[in-house]
């Protein structure tokens, strides 16, 4: 059984005891434990599932590369699912659970797809459910989606708290081993902004466990001794609990700082994303150790070596009581070492080498602990607990020589170097076939936008794996990453080690039998067995048996098992592992929150929001807001009991019949202005504006080079060399910007200023044939229509406020556009609703504006135009300029394409029974096309029921345009018969535009 | 994320300062012009691996567009200069060649 050692323990606080339940049941732990440490040390080595065959899962490591340990933590709004166990801090209150079981996870009935393993190898779901096809989305989906997943997702809006922060540095580093903290030293030494993350809560690395010695110290007071220089050190800062999750273009760095993870509800935010410009990374992010793969390699109790002797040292926590060790290299002694000296028992040594005479062995041979050279493990027994191993010859079969019971077994394959972070950018690896690893290829580095190395590998992360040889390397990683003079490095005593010797497949004559039962990937179920199916089935590419097996597609990303993997693939290829290669090392490192992603951006401030000036007053008047853009935009303004179909035909037959107010301040306005400014406009828009009176108003069109419709409004011609361009609500920083873009870039010695005062305005349109006399009510300037016709503007006063009034119409009737600086926005409103008590005026929204300009066969930018449109399509012929040389879109209007009569063109369309088209509808042509689809010639694209016209009214685009006047024609209805509707004119209200000239 | 140095601020902005306006040192054809010339001009990009000339603005900056050099594989800034030039400086052109000799010229 795994237990708690009664004494020992680096990082706990005896003192400091702290309760948490684990699936129910009250556990106790001690302050300083990972949750993996206190489950182990209440003997509970079973902690999950895996994810295929519902496998009993313990912890098989002790850090971030833990696949198998992931816990459920918390409930309701503060559930977090898939968290590692042997990364979370214990604290007192702590719910965790179990995942991926059903009913318990002691008996768990998903693990039936174990029973049937021999028939679920890798690429099973291609090749089962791909016939027949509709079954996929009927049967097969519906199903795997309810087995699969990992972990549940949580049902209610997180209630934690996030936060994000911005960082400069010259040098970051990445791990506060020894390493990263001598890479520190020697980059801050010479002045450099230096910050220093490390991902755990501690400092120091596996040093002190591996019982380094630095500088004559002990490696923990060394790491306290220097821990506390840096800290000293003003340009230096240190965060640990910060993962650094990324490195992306030009030294962009990403990193996930967990405050209050481990302290929830003290008020602290949960989670710090770090948003840091660092000039160079230095990567010092250790090393991780590999499994051996032989068969029962899953079974709770299976951990690697490194993390057995982990749990001793740091946690006080025995995995068991007899510990089977299980190597191809030196370092897996120092576990035996540090059992034995813990007072457990080390049964046998297993060393696949043929010889393990270095000081290590012999050290562990002195204090009588059995080594068995040239073996190897044949199976592992157990179920849901390690029971026993038997041993065989590594250069055999397997044949079983003795069977030796234990309650664990610490295996080691040898170390990867962490390369993620040197790769993330493109980092270029070499194969060290000495090491049996890849270690970044320093010829290769990932450039940043200066064309010089943006990362830079120190320690163990860059291959040199023992201590005197990291910290040297790390030095000079650091100093050189500063650009800073050579750092005397400190200096470790040597550890003499033997080679490792490679070894993929335990014993390496191994039958299928076996070989199935050998573990690659613990959380999918990927075993050796599968990646060679993957090989003869004809998977050549490592990425490509990746995505066919799941190998390395885990949380932990083939942390464990992608080196094992494709040393496999390469086996079973016949080639060596270097020209197989790596899949793509992608961040994050370890997952980050989605919450740390999200920050400070989520509900009412997810984004900015523009509020007109009279926006309070729309929201104490029954405003249904609809957004356009950022803005909020009145909708409708509800009444009563009236819902809001009612409230928009009631705001409709009030305008029409009496006078209604729009607020229109949201409509972009910019200010063209210069000796130039003439000439540029009748570049930007399709007709002349140079010509354009002072004092008179003119529509425009204007289009992209390419030909298509982009923007439309009103331009007014303010003084000689003053023009004011209306733009569409959403179209205002689009259209400044093309406006810019064209100054600066093309026609750059024009002299035009553009200047975006769309918000320096309020204004207010005031529609409806009652309009004139609300305006006369108000009192000041002159709005008769001798003195101010349709198409004209002046300025004036207006109740006593400085206003210009625009006789322009967009809902066909008698129309006057009020602008005043926006600070009296409100103001005017008010005093325009209060004089107009009598006339009946009521404020109206967008849709009543929208249905209106449809009744008067106006076009809307986004409703008629698609991108795909040009003017003519729109019947706006009219608003182009024949005479002008050149205008944007001109050239590209040109083509061909566009002048074919078989485009689709504007029309309007009155279905027969006066009901309203579905929106969206297209157009039935006969026959069908290639793909069986029905052949169309025509779309909608405004329909509403007029309210004005009590019938269903449309406009639309259809093969041939008004030269289908009088047609009839059947639009797509989904789930009923087309509608028949015939062609006319879409100008459905006031032809002749008496209303809005008058 | 890219970083490129402002030509007029002298900052060193963040992409999300910046917004893209792909290939620079395009010549514009306008009416007249023949099929080929106005589709080279709308559509044919270059899209290189390797020495690339494109137009950015600091959007959120100081609103000015400016032309940047860059090597789209190994994502190194060879400079940027401003948008009111139809050829890239020649010191610029030169660097390139020295750290790019295959380098065919913008």
């Amino acid at each position: 059984m795994s237990t708690r050692l009664a004494k020992g323990g680096r990082l706990i606080d005896r003192s400091a005891a702290v309760e948490f339940t684990f699936n129910g049941r009250r556990l106790k732990g001690f302050k300083g434990d990972t949750l993996a440490a206190s489950l182990l040390a209440n003997d509970q080595m079973l902690m999950g599932r895996s994810f295929k065959y519902h496998r009993a899962r313990g912890a098989v490591a002790s850090g971030a590369e833990e696949p198998n340990a992931l816990i459920n933590l918390g409930r309701g709004a503060f559930m977090e699912p898939n968290q590692r166990a042997t990364t979370t801090e214990t604290f007192e209150g702590m719910e965790a659970q179990s995942q991926n079981h059903w009913p318990s996870l002691d008996f768990d009935v998903g693990v039936v797809n174990n029973a049937l393993a021999r028939f679920l190898p890798g690429g099973f779901y291609y090749k089962t459910f791909i016939h027949p096809r509709a079954a996929w989305k009927h049967v097969f989906e519906p199903v795997i989606r309810k087995a699969a997943g990992l972990g549940k997702a949580p049902t209610e809006m997180d209630g934690d708290r996030y936060e994000q922060a911005y960082a400069f540095c010259d040098v970051l580093v990445a791990g506060g081993g020894i390493a990263g903290l001598q890479a520190a030293l020697a980059a801050a030494s010479g002045g450099a902004r230096v910050m220093v993350l490390e991902q755990t809560p501690f400092w120091g690395g596996r040093a002190p466990v591996d019982g380094d010695v630095i500088d004559g110290m002990p490696a923990d007071t060394w790491v306290k001794t220097t821990v506390e220089a840096l800290e000293k050190m003003p340009n230096v800062m240190m965060r640990t609990r910060c993962m650094v999750a990324g490195v992306y273009d030009h030294g962009y760095v990403l990193a996930e700082d967990r405050i209050a993870d481990h302290t929830p509800g003290d008020g602290r935010p949960k989670k710090r994303l770090w948003r840091i410009r660092a000039t160079r990374i230095v990567a010092a992010t250790g090393a991780l150790e590999r499994p051996l793969s032989f068969a029962g390699n899953d079974i709770p109790g299976v951990m690697l070596a490194s993390a057995v002797r982990d749990y001793v040292t740091n946690w006080a926590v025995s995995p068991g009581d007899r510990t089977v060790v299980v190597t191809n290299n030196d370092d897996a002694y120092r576990t035996a070492i540090a059992l034995k000296e813990a007072g457990l028992v080390v049964p046998v040594i297993v060393d696949a080498r043929t010889q393990a005479n270095g000081p290590l062995p012999t050290k562990a041979r002195a204090m009588g602990i059995r080594v068995e050279t040239g073996k190897a493990i044949a199976k592992v027994k157990g179920g849901k607990r390690v029971t026993g191993v038997s041993l065989c010859m590594q250069a055999g079969e397997g044949a079983a020589l003795e069977d030796i019971s234990c309650d664990v077994v610490a295996m080691s394959g040898g170390w990867s170097p962490v390369v993620h972070l040197w790769s993330h950018c493109g980092g270029k690896l070499n194969w060290d076939a000495t090491h049996a690893m890849f270690r970044p290829d320093a010829t290769r580095p990932p450039i940043s936008h200066d064309g010089q190395a943006m990362v830079y590998p120190a320690g163990a992360a860059n291959g040199a794996l023992k201590a005197a040889d990291a910290l040297a390397d790390a030095a000079a990683q650091g100093a050189a990453a500063a650009g800073a003079a050579p750092f005397t490095a400190a200096s470790a005593e040597p550890r003499e080690e033997a080679a490792l010797e490679p070894v993929w497949v335990m014993p390496q004559g191994a039958g299928y039998k076996l070989k199935s039962k050998m573990w690659l990937d613990y959380q999918n179920d990927v075993k050796v067995s599968d990646v060679q199916l993957a090989a003869r089935e004809g998977y050549e590419s490592v990425e490509h048996t990746k995505r066919y097996t799941t190998l390395g597609m885990a949380t932990d990303q083939g942390k464990l098992s992608n080196i094992n993997g494709l040393a496999i693939l390469a086996g079973a290829l016949n080639r060596d592992i270097p020209n197989v290669g790596t899949t793509t090392f992608r961040p994050p490192y370890t997952p980050v929150t989605l919450g740390a992603l999200a920050g400070e951006a989520r509900g009412e401030i997810f984004q900015p929001l523009r509020r007109s000036p009279i926006h309070a007053w729309h929201e104490a008047n029954g405003a249904y807001f609809e957004p356009v853009g950022l803005w909020r935009r009145p909708y409708c303004f509800t009444r009563g009991g009236e819902n809001h179909a009612q409230s928009v035909e009631r705001e409709i037959l009030n305008t029409r019949n009496g006078v209604g107010l729009l607020d229109a301040s949201t409509l972009g306005k910019l200010i063209v202005k210069g000796p130039d400014a003439g000439r540029f406009l009748d570049m930007l828009y399709t007709n002349v504006m140079s010509t354009l009176g002072i004092g008179k108003c003119r529509y425009g069109l204007m289009c992209n080079e390419n030909g298509f419709l982009s923007d439309d409004g009103v331009v007014v011609r303010l003084s000689d060399d003053t023009w004011l361009c209306h733009t569409t609500t959403g179209g205002a920083e689009r259209i400044h910007a093309h406006m810019e873009d064209w100054l600066q870039c093309e026609w750059w010695d024009w002299q035009v200023y553009v200047a975006n005062v769309t918000e320096e305005y309020a204004q207010i349109a005031v529609a409806g044939p009652k309009s004139r006399a609300l305006l006369e009510k108000l009192g000041g300037m002159d709005v008769s229509a001798e003195t101010l016709p349709f198409m004209s503007f002046a300025d004036g006063t207006l109740g006593g406020l400085p206003v210009r009034a625009y006789r322009i119409s967009f809902s066909g009737e008698l129309s006057y556009e009020l602008a005043v600086p926006a600070s009296y926005g409100l103001e005017l409103w008010e005093k325009l609703v209060e004089a107009g008590r009598d006339l009946g005026v009521m404020p109206y929204g967008t849709e009543a504006m929208h249905i209106m300009r449809a009744e008067k066969g106006f076009i809307m930018i986004g409703d008629e135009t698609d991108g795909t449109v040009i003017p003519q399509d729109l019947n706006l012929g009219w608003a182009i300029s024949k005479k002008k040389a050149d205008y944007l879109g001109k050239r590209g209007q040109e083509r061909s394409f566009l002048a074919s009569p078989d485009r689709w063109k504007l029309a309007g369309f009155e279905t027969l029974d006066g009901s309203v088209i579905p929106d969206g509808a297209y157009i039935i042509a006969p026959g069908s096309n290639a793909n069986g689809q029905g052949n169309t010639q025509g779309r909608v694209t405004s329909t509403y029921y007029s309210p004005t016209l009590k019938k269903g009214i449309a406009m639309g685009l259809i093969k041939g345009g008004m030269g289908r006047a009088g047609d009839v024609v059947e639009f797509t209805k989904i789930g009923g018969a087309p509608v028949k509707a015939k062609v006319v004119d879409p100008v459905f209200y006031d032809k002749e535009g008496a209303n809005q000239n008058g | 994320m890219l970083t490129l140095e402002c030509p007029y601020c002298g900052v060193m902005a963040d992409e999300t300062e910046l917004s893209p306006g792909y290939e620079a040192h395009l010549k514009r054809f306008g009416p007249g012009s023949t099929d080929e010339q106005f589709e080279a001009y709308m559509f044919a990009r270059k899209n290189p691996k390797g020495v690339h000339f494109e137009r950015w603005r600091h959007a959120y900056g100081c609103g000015k567009w400016f032309l940047a050099a860059r090597d789209t594989a190994t994502l190194e800034v060879f400079g940027t200069y401003a948008a009111q030039s139809s050829a890239p400086p020649q010191a610029l052109q030169d660097k390139i060649k020295a750290k790019r000799p295959d380098w065919k010229g913008f």
